[in-house]
């Protein structure tokens, strides 16, 4: 009889825990803080400086989106995570935004019962070589030994790219990305592969990052962005627009500087207006959120451009497919009307 | 040096002939013996040389103790760029606690000293009144670390990192699997039958499953068993598995204790018609728990080891505030420092731990002497 009762218990915790209680927004006004996780660390998405205080590029994101909903970007607690618990946390509701470099796919989308909003950065995996190797294009890698995490996308991508250009490899598998940061530095390897963004990392911890390079090859798809839970679309579409917030900003050239004045003025480009709170939005009222929610985005965190180059341009990433669509990359925002 | 003759006969009070006592004696007769034996002298002290001069220069004298970053570090000089450990040591120790309530972690850890006093050194002067305060510290600890009463900031467990989080993490699995152990490995030797299986069937569970499992179910499955709003700190959640997961450990060595204990002394309890928790707390654990005391050490600093362990499920022990560190562009590429450093401090703390159990091995050691 008593466990009979202790499983009714159990039963109904789950049911609970799946439904929704009230609206993802109420909760984190009520609460006068976003909780957002992160990463543990990685260079350029999130990192703590040395007051403790959290920057990156997707700590970026998450300030942009406190900004908005509660006026001010520190208003944030950061719950780190690795990419093992990254998606139970935000299930079980220890944060409202996962902004942790998390590569959108078919499954994680639809069978861990996430919404991805958008993507902040196009990554692929790419290949590291020393300059002495005299190698141009991954292409020429005929016969070289490639350091491989063992057990992920990366070693697939690999043998499929390798296998389809006719070329012949040797690969050195290792466990951890310390690992092949040691045995790359050693000359135990030629080449090492992971996501781009992840080799350019590895490049800047070396003492001399010019004696190597990344190959032009992208092999894989990693478009990586923030992610929400299902069931509040809402909230999802507050952090989707916040996202295209900055973009938008960029391609408008609001910029973190110029932001009040633009909305302070009547701008001939009525997008403009609209988005700065100057015109109305039709339907912002719907996300709950004030007119003045992307001038607080923009000038309190900055537009796309800037966080990008403030926090990817020290590791010498380009913006590559990562530009606006008019620069020659994949960014393109719906119209904000 | 003057030959000095000697007529046949006994010289008891002469001085051993010169050359085979003193350093002089001993660097002759252990280093230089033979021909091979002098050229490998030579050979090991100039290896010597450059490996120290190598290992002194590369930690001391042309290390960087202060600089803005790993660039300016290699500007100063090539040798260990410490000035990552210099510029975050608030973050090693007290992890993202707020700057301006770090001195209630100071006051918590120096009194945490006071109160484990009496525990560990029963020859203390007015131990009885210190004892009173150890049994009121849990308490004082958790309301000055978490706060939310008396005034006091309430800090959120995500703030928690570095040394601080390794001590609560050890001190706190150390402290609750003692007595939890002991429990289980009274239990196991039970003649109920329904303590004995419950205390077998949790030992042997805990023990059949790794600790980074446990750490999983703490961090996520416990969130979808239990109903949301109840907001259950995972520091909690790691604690209790830490707890449970050496509890086992412990229960088995001290079982070990248990079973060496000669039967004569059983039944000489039960001659001197002693009750049951009389006969455990005169004549059994007083045994047992003195033979099982290096089991026991050695089970805590395992533990205290492993809440390093916690790094997998996103939590920043002293190796993730490293690692977190060496993520940062100002930093990168310089983690022979930092884990160098993490693991002095897990080499201190451990040393001590292994230091304080064979002084009270040596002090209870009252059949040997």
């Amino acid at each position: 009889m008593k466990t009979k009762m202790l499983l009714a218990g159990v039963t109904a915790g789950v049911m609970f825990a799946g439904s929704v209680l009230a609206s993802t927004l109420d909760d984190v006004r009520a609460r006068g803080k976003l909780n957002c996780i992160i990463n543990t660390g990685l260079a350029g998405f999130a990192a703590p400086d040395d007051k403790g205080n959290w920057t990156g590029f997707d700590v970026d994101f998450c300030r942009a989106v406190a900004a908005a909903t509660l006026g001010d970007a520190d208003k944030v607690n950061y719950t780190t995570a690795t990419g093992k618990t990254r998606f139970t946390k935000l299930a079980a509701g220890e944060g409202e935004l996962l902004s942790r470099n998390t590569t959108w796919t078919f499954s994680r989308d639809v069978d861990l019962s996430q919404t991805f909003i958008g993507v902040n950065y196009y990554d692929g995996q790419g290949f590291m070589v020393p300059k002495a190797l005299g190698v141009k294009s991954a292409k020429g890698l005929d016969g070289a030994s490639v350091c491989i995490q063992t057990g992920t996308t990366t070693e697939l991508n690999l043998a499929e790219f390798f296998a389809g250009n006719n070329i012949k490899y040797n690969p050195v598998p290792i466990e951890t990305n310390a690992e092949a940061q040691e045995l790359y530095k050693a000359g135990r390897c030629d080449v090492y592969t992971t996501d781009a963004s992840g080799l350019y990392a590895t490049m800047m911890s070396f003492d001399n990052p010019s004696d190597h390079m990344v190959l032009p090859e992208i092999v894989s798809k990693e478009p990586l962005g923030p992610v929400v839970r299902h069931g509040d679309d809402q909230w999802a579409d507050i952090v989707a627009w916040v996202l295209r917030a900055m973009m938008a900003g960029e391609e408008k050239g609001i910029t973190s500087k110029n932001v009040k004045e633009l909305a302070a003025k009547d701008n001939k480009d009525k997008e403009i207006n609209r988005l700065l709170g100057k015109d109305p939005l039709q339907g912002l009222s719907k996300l709950g959120l004030s007119p003045d929610w992307a001038v607080n985005v923009i000038s309190q965190v900055g537009n796309y451009q800037e966080s990008f180059e403030k926090h990817l341009f020290p590791l010498t990433i380009k913006r590559g497919m990562n530009a606006l669509y008019r620069d020659g990359g994949l960014h393109y925002i719906p119209p904000i009307k | 040096m003057s030959e000095k003759t000697y007529k046949p006969g006994n010289y008891p009070d002469l001085p051993p002939p010169p050359g085979t006592v003193g350093v002089y004696g001993w660097i002759r007769q252990n280093l230089f013996s033979s021909i091979s034996n002098s050229l490998l002298t030579i050979i090991s002290v100039v290896l010597l040389y450059y490996l120290i001069d190598g290992i002194i220069g590369w930690f001391f004298l042309d290390a960087v103790f202060d600089a803005e970053s790993k660039i300016a570090c290699r500007k100063i000089d090539d040798g260990a760029c410490w000035a990552v450990i210099t510029r975050r040591v608030g973050q090693f120790v007290y992890g993202f606690y707020p700057e301006a309530e770090r001195w209630r972690i100071d006051i918590t850890f120096l009194t945490m000293f006071l109160a484990f006093a009496p525990l560990l050194y029963p020859d203390i002067p007015k131990r009885k009144w210190l004892l009173y305060f150890s049994a009121f510290y849990p308490f004082f600890a958790f309301v000055l670390i978490m706060g939310g009463y008396f005034g006091l900031q309430k800090i959120e467990y995500s703030l928690f990192g570095g040394f601080m989080l390794t001590i609560i993490l050890g001190v706190c699995g150390i402290v609750c699997s003692l007595p939890l152990g002991i429990l289980l490995a009274l239990g196991r030797q039970s003649n109920l039958t329904v303590v004995r299986t419950l205390s077998v069937c949790f030992i042997e569970f805990m023990r059949g499953v790794p600790l980074i499992t446990l750490l999983f179910v703490a961090s996520s499955m416990l969130n979808y068993f239990l109903p949301p709003g109840t907001n259950f700190s995972i520091l909690v959640r790691v604690i209790i598995m830490f707890t449970f997961f050496s509890a086992a450990y412990i229960a088995e060595v001290i079982r070990g204790g248990i079973q060496a204990i000669p039967k004569g002394q059983y039944e000489a309890a039960d001659a001197l018609g002693m009750n049951y928790w009389q006969k455990t707390r005169f004549i059994t654990l007083p045994q047992a728990l003195k033979i099982s005391i290096p089991g026991i050490v050695n089970t805590f600093i395992g533990l205290y080891k492993d809440t390093t362990l916690v790094v997998v499920i996103g939590l920043l022990d002293p190796l993730g505030i490293g690692r977190a560190a060496l993520a940062d562009t100002k930093w990168n590429g310089l983690s022979t420092e930092t884990y160098l450093f993490v693991a002095l401090f897990f080499f201190v703390s451990c040393f001590a731990m292994s230091r304080y159990s064979l002084w009270l091995e040596n002090k209870l050691n009252t059949d040997k002497k």
